[in-house]
């Protein structure tokens, strides 16, 4: 039976459930001297919930397995023993079948054309016993719960502890994403290291995955540059960009704007960070690395490339801004107004009082916003994709062409790739250290974050 | 401690409706709106070096508002606007020329909850002198800070530990400090905002010596809710109805033979 259809069925019994559910705690509230403990409603939901869960959880279960039960009947069928027995051939026969039983008409292997019908029937049987021990597990289940249906019966609690858990399940979703994240990248980073020592990765100057000696595949596979690069570009160039303008606006917005201003400019300052990055990309390679080339060549640096630090960092700048500021601006807009009183009545001007008491006041908070900035930036990938170069040089000049570890990633994972060489699992190498570095630094500023909200409380 | 003469109020009585002798402060007519709303009407009012100068009233009677006009600290209201003759020293100081900086360095404030910076207790005495430029020499901020303190009285109990953050003061001493604070600049006028509604008894009682010892050095006006307070600290009593001045005399009168019908009601309880 059609999976779809199988949801549709149980679907249509918990609505069933609920009525009937309904209707005997109604029953039972007219027949006793006493008020029902829940609502009538409330025993309906309670036993469409158990005639609906349990057999849901068995068909995402059952749908599971089944591919591999079905699997497992092809392999005993006598036509099989002359499949290969090992490896990516066996497995490319094996998916074959699965995609003819699917309904796809082509195909390389005779062997799987033959294959295909036992596949089909298998997983048809194992598909209707599936649907046989739902259904019957929703009649089961909601049977159980309709003989628990009394006047004094807490079906209210019961139902509220049920979508307390619904709930705690959606937020672990995310929880156990990050992680099963992490371990994937963990995994592979390992197998990396199996062939690649840590230390050539971390303390190795010379980046070029493109010549990679077998014998001594770490010799080209160290990531420093690129750690350099992303540094560079990140953190120094964008946070120079970005620090005194979202600094800047920030107090401007909080300090000086009327009203009728700060309603107009702080929405729009907002925008950009709404701005797709890959639009900031384009900006970058095509305006602004150009301009920059022929002002560097005009200073006198005739190798000026236009896929400069220079150019992806400012843009990364100004991409960065709208955070610093807003995190600015709720750091400042939280130090109480008394500060700024006390000082404006010591004959202070606004700016001695913002350079004085405000800021040295609002500080951590602004700091935490400029490492979680900073944490946004060297994560960012599009625009260095698109602005910076490939080169792993290890330079403090700007004008010169600098690479981030995304950018790495992404050209180590695009086009032609064997994920059982060292040179793609490097992406995965260098993935996890940027992960543990972003994910430190934005420990470290909700650290700094928590800390400065106890200051005033 | 110091015994306050209550004898000497009495030469200088001459005018109930003003202060005797030359007003530091005058208010001719002062209007203040809150954008369309009307928070003082038409008061006159003068202060003088000699007197603390108290300011009662019930809740939202206005008081705070025309303390804060004071000293222009209504300007960081954008609603605010003030019209009317304030002078100090005869000079308008809502004109044109008067550098509201320099008028802040004269006429000093301290709020109705103590506001130390952030900072520790000797840059806390030493901001204002510091925006001033009032230290030339090297050892002179030591001695403002020093005299600061010891004239807020709390010197004997902080001048082992200067660098200490001065939130970490209690709410008493953090007043004080604020006290301290204001006067580091020498002003001439201090306006204190119900300086000790936050505060306990004991702390409140160390305020309200402090402001005994203060007097004459300073023309001290003082915002406060409580009756009892205005009577133990001040000589002259100006007593706020809906934004308007209903009566201003000398304290003892105001509290024992009130003019006014209002005035009277609110000493003895019946509204407020």
């Amino acid at each position: 039976m059609n999976l779809y259809a199988l949801l549709f069925l149980v679907t249509g019994l918990g609505v069933i459930a609920w009525l009937t559910g309904r209707a005997r705690a109604a029953r039972y509230g007219a027949a006793s001297k006493h008020r029902l403990h829940s609502l009538p409603g409330q025993h309906g939901l309670y036993v469409a919930m158990w005639t609906v869960i349990p057999a849901l959880f068995f068909v995402i279960i059952w749908s599971i397995f089944t591919p591999n039960l079905a699997t497992e009947a092809v392999l005993r069928d006598p036509q099989a023993f002359a499949l290969p027995a090992f490896g990516y051939e066996r497995e490319a026969v094996l998916n074959e079948i699965r995609a003819r039983a699917a309904g796809s008409e082509y195909g390389f292997y005779p062997a799987a054309e033959q294959l295909a019908p036992v596949y089909l029937q298998a997983s048809r049987f194992y598909s209707w016993i599936g649907t046989g021990i739902a259904i019957l597990l929703a009649f089961a289940c909601g049977a159980f719960a309709y003989t628990r249906i009394r006047a004094d019966f807490r079906a209210r609690t019961r139902v509220e502890r049920t979508v307390m858990l619904a709930l705690l399940v959606a937020s672990l979703i995310a929880i156990l994403t990050t992680l099963g994240i992490f371990l994937s990248l963990l995994f592979e980073s390992l197998r990396f290291f199996a062939m690649v020592p840590i230390t050539d990765f971390l303390f190795g100057t010379t980046w070029s995955p493109q010549v990679i000696d077998p014998a001594d595949p770490g010799a080209t596979l160290g990531a420093v540059p690129l750690f350099w690069g992303t540094f560079f570009i990140g953190a120094v160039i964008a946070m120079l960009v970005a620090i005194p303008f979202g600094l800047m606006s920030a107090i401007y917005l909080t300090q000086y704007a009327k009203p009728v201003v700060r309603k107009w400019m702080k929405p729009m300052l907002e925008i950009l960070a709404g701005v797709p990055t890959v639009v900031y990309g384009y900006f970058a390679a095509l305006t602004v690395g150009p301009a920059i080339r022929d002002f560097a060549v005009s200073l006198g640096f005739t190798y000026a490339s236009s896929e400069s630090a220079l150019a992806a960092g400012l843009v990364m700048g100004v991409m960065i801004i709208p955070f610093v500021s807003s995190m600015a601006d709720d750091s400042i807009a939280a130090v109480p107004s008394a500060m700024r009183d006390g000082s404006l009545a010591m004959g202070a001007t606004s700016s001695e009082t913002i350079r004085k008491v405000l800021l040295p006041a609002a500080l951590p908070g602004v700091v935490a916003g400029v490492l979680l900035a900073v944490s946004r930036a060297i994560g960012e990938t599009m625009i260095v994709v698109m602005a910076a170069s490939g080169a792993a040089n290890i330079t403090a000049n700007p004008f010169e062409s600098a690479t981030t570890v995304t950018k790495q990633i992404v050209d180590l994972l695009t086009g032609e790739a064997e994920f059982d060489s060292p040179k793609t699992l490097a992406a995965f190498a260098l993935g996890l250290t940027l992960f543990l570095i972003t994910f430190l630094l934005n420990i470290v500023a909700l650290r700094v974050v928590k800390k400065y909200r106890e200051a005033y409380d | 401690m110091t015994q306050v003469d209550f004898a000497d109020t009495a030469e200088t009585s001459a005018a109930p409706a003003v202060a005797p002798g030359v007003p530091k402060m005058a208010a001719q007519g002062v209007n203040v709106f809150y954008g369309e709303k009307q928070a003082i009407r038409d008061v006159s009012i003068d202060v003088n070096m000699e007197n603390v100068t108290a300011f009662i009233g019930p809740s939202g009677c206005g008081k705070s508002t025309f303390l804060r006009t004071l000293n222009r600290m209504n300007d960081t209201v954008a609603s605010a606007r003030v019209e009317g003759l304030i002078t100090l020293d005869g000079e308008n100081i809502y004109d044109k020329t008067m550098d509201v900086v320099q008028l802040r360095a004269r006429v000093g404030m301290v709020f109705q909850k103590p506001n130390p910076f952030p900072k520790s207790i000797y840059e806390n005495v030493a901001y204002g002198p510091r925006i001033h430029g009032l230290a030339r020499a090297k050892g002179d901020m030591d001695q403002i800070v020093e005299r600061s303190l010891k004239r807020a009285g709390l010197w004997e109990e902080v001048k082992d530990r200067l660098q200490d953050s001065g939130t970490a003061l209690s709410g008493g001493q953090q007043q004080r400090l604020c006290i301290a604070r204001a006067i580091a600049v020498d002003p001439e006028v201090i306006l204190m905002d119900e300086p000790c509604s936050a505060l306990d008894p004991i702390a409140t009682a160390k305020i309200e010596e402090l402001i005994h010892e203060l007097r004459g050095r300073y023309a001290i006006v003082i915002v406060t809710h409580n009756m009892q307070q205005a009577a133990r600290v001040s000589q002259r009593t100006a007593f706020f109805h809906l934004g308007t001045l209903i009566e201003y005399g000398e304290t003892d009168q105001i509290f024992t033979a009130p003019r006014q019908e209002r005035t009277k009601d609110y000493i003895t309880g019946r509204y407020g």
